[in-house]
């Protein structure tokens, strides 16, 4: 029997999707350990106690809630305190967080505070009597070290996507928790949070991802990827680093190992040719498809699907037939 | 300003990698290695600071083997002013225990600043900056993608930009701070040859690294599982109807 602490994030006043894989995850190790409770914990501005009930239905049996108007935006000194001070007394044998920018610049807060081992990015995660073991690919993705975490609580950052979130309902009960740190002493202070049109869904959580590279030849070319982004209907746009350094696309966008790292359901790459900078940012997507004039190219060692060929004529094609495809739906 | 730049050494990952016979380290031989590339940005991010805030010092410190002291002399051909190599034979995967030698280093030593790297690019980890500042009780921002610094009389503050998921945070922060750089903040300069012969007068410190205990330990190293070689469905436009086909019966994504 273990008791697990997930450290569930808020955006704009609503749970990210990596707040629920982590309740997930939590529940599951819990569950797998002879059936210990799942602890969630949310920090937020007004109202953040309404909308953190619902982590109930994905395994918390309870969601301790940090309201307070000063956090609307959220801050890392006072959200890192009071993870820190639950920790302390709560009597938890691991914390998850989600290995998003968020909880990426938490995690190591808690667990230099706390004096605890931490284990970033993980993919999986299991309970032993005498250990934490934990999967984490290290060398951008190149290999896979089995981390060992002595000492408790243990800490784990869970690498977004990595597990899909299951309704697993609980009670959910919200109690209202205290800061570990007063607001009005933080020093770091989030003075804005600019969200990207909210139409657009983001790299980390979209089904479908469809990336440029430096075979679109312009940056107004990127009109052919963003088509067939919109085709699908719930793909998000990427692109390689050679692009984001020429001004193409935002630096945001770049899929890689100096980038963003996804996994979505289908990834479709056009016009890149595959190097280790990028495949290290989307190997693990579970289908590929490339579309490359060179057949020779790195990124057919690595794709389900290729075409060979020039992409202004394929990609336009594609988009159609994929439109027609989900207008059949 | 005084501003202190932790650098890792680390192996270039766009070489073939081979796991060694412990089955829980990389196999050394051939590879090449260089400065961790976000630490690369964060010497820049250092140097360009004190060229626009008037004279200051940039100090850069590394943990790790004597090998190390080669990537402190890269960043001292760079520009850094001198180095500190803080000596252990093995760099322990648990980037708290270093964080706590770089802590010991750092906590009397005056620096209105001290930068990290993001992330290093072998470990992955992205926990030593952001450890270091909680055992240093400074504050912190992460991931930082542009930096506005006002200085006057040795106080300061700082505005910062960093990126989440599909939005962008504005964060304000007093000095001295622990702050982690992210990539394209600006384009690092390579070493002059000029540097290079400089370098070679800049004093080097080294004495042995206080690190802190290690409870996170890689139990086994493996390369990733190949993907099953795929195919190439045909040539052209006309190839897109068997693709939608694969996509929709047997991958089953569409």
């Amino acid at each position: 029997m273990a008791n697990l602490l997930a450290v569930a994030e808020l955006r704009a006043g609503a749970p990210r999707k990596v707040a629920f894989e982590v309740v997930t995850a939590a529940r599951a190790a819990a569950d797998a350990s002879g059936g210990g409770e799942v602890h969630a914990i949310v920090l937020g501005g007004a109202g953040a106690a309404s909308v953190a009930a619902q982590l109930g239905r994905y395994g918390a049996d309870l969601v301790l809630v940090v309201e307070h108007p000063a956090l609307e935006r959220g801050n890392a000194e006072v959200f890192s305190a009071t993870v820190a001070a639950r920790l302390r007394t709560g009597g938890y044998r691991a914390a998850v967080f989600p290995a998003s920018a968020q909880g990426r610049d938490l995690a190591p807060r808690v667990a230099a505070a706390l004096d605890v081992a931490l284990a970033s990015d993980v993919t999986g995660f299991e309970l032993r009597d005498d250990a934490l073991i934990a999967r984490h690919p290290a060398y951008i993705g190149k290999a896979i070290a089995t981390l060992r975490l002595a000492g408790t609580p243990a800490l784990v950052s869970l690498r977004p996507g990595a597990v899909a979130p299951l309704e697993r309902p609980r009670a959910g009960t919200v109690e209202l928790l205290e800061p570990g740190l007063d607001p009005a002493k933080a020093r770091v202070v989030v003075t804005a949070v600019t969200v990207r049109a909210a139409a657009r869904l983001d790299l980390g959580e979209a089904p479908v991802v469809v990336s440029g590279g430096r075979g679109l030849k312009a940056a107004e070319n990127f009109k052919l990827v963003e088509d067939l982004a919109a085709a699908f209907g719930n793909a998000a746009v990427g692109a390689t680093r050679a692009v984001t350094d020429d001004g193409w696309r935002p630096s945001a966008d770049q899929i890689g190992q100096t980038g963003r790292t996804v996994s979505p359901s289908l990834y479709v790459a056009v016009g890149i040719s595959g190097a280790i900078q990028h495949l290290a940012g989307m190997r693990t997507a579970r289908v590929i498809v490339a579309i490359n004039r060179d057949k020779d190219a790195p990124i057919f060692k690595v794709a389900d699907y290729g075409i060979v060929g020039d992409l202004f004529e394929i990609v336009p094609r594609l988009t159609e037939e994929v439109r027609k495809a989900r207008a059949e739906h | 300003m005084k501003i202190g730049v932790c650098i890792r050494r680390v192996p270039d990952t766009e070489m073939r990698f081979a796991i060694a016979p412990d089955g829980q380290s990389l196999d050394q031989t051939g590879l090449k290695f260089d400065i961790s590339d976000f630490d690369g940005y964060a010497l820049e991010v250092a140097l360009r600071l004190n060229e626009k805030h008037g004279p200051g010092e940039v100090v850069v410190l590394s943990v790790g083997a004597d090998s190390t002291q080669e990537i402190i002399r890269k960043a001292l051909s760079i520009g850094a002013d001198r180095g500190i190599h803080l000596a252990a034979p093995q760099v322990p995967f648990d980037g708290l225990s270093i964080a706590h030698a770089l802590a010991a280093e750092l906590r009397e030593a005056g620096f209105d600043l001290i930068l990290f790297g993001r992330m290093a690019t072998d470990t992955g980890n992205a926990t030593v900056g952001p450890m270091t500042a909680e055992l240093l009780g400074l504050p912190c921002v992460t991931a930082v993608t542009a930096l506005e610094l006002a200085v006057t009389d040795g106080t300061g503050t700082g505005t910062a930009t960093r990126e989440l998921e599909g939005a962008t945070e504005s964060l304000s922060f007093p000095l001295p701070a622990v702050l982690t750089i992210d990539e394209g903040i600006a384009r690092p300069r390579l070493p002059s040859l000029k540097g290079i012969m400089a370098a070679k007068k800049k004093p080097v410190e080294s004495r042995p690294a206080a690190l802190g205990p290690v409870r996170l330990t890689i139990d086994r190293l493996e390369l990733p599982a190949e993907r099953a070689a795929g195919r190439i469905v045909g040539e052209g436009a006309e190839a897109v109807p068997e693709l939608i086909r694969l996509l929709r019966e047997e991958a089953k994504v569409l």
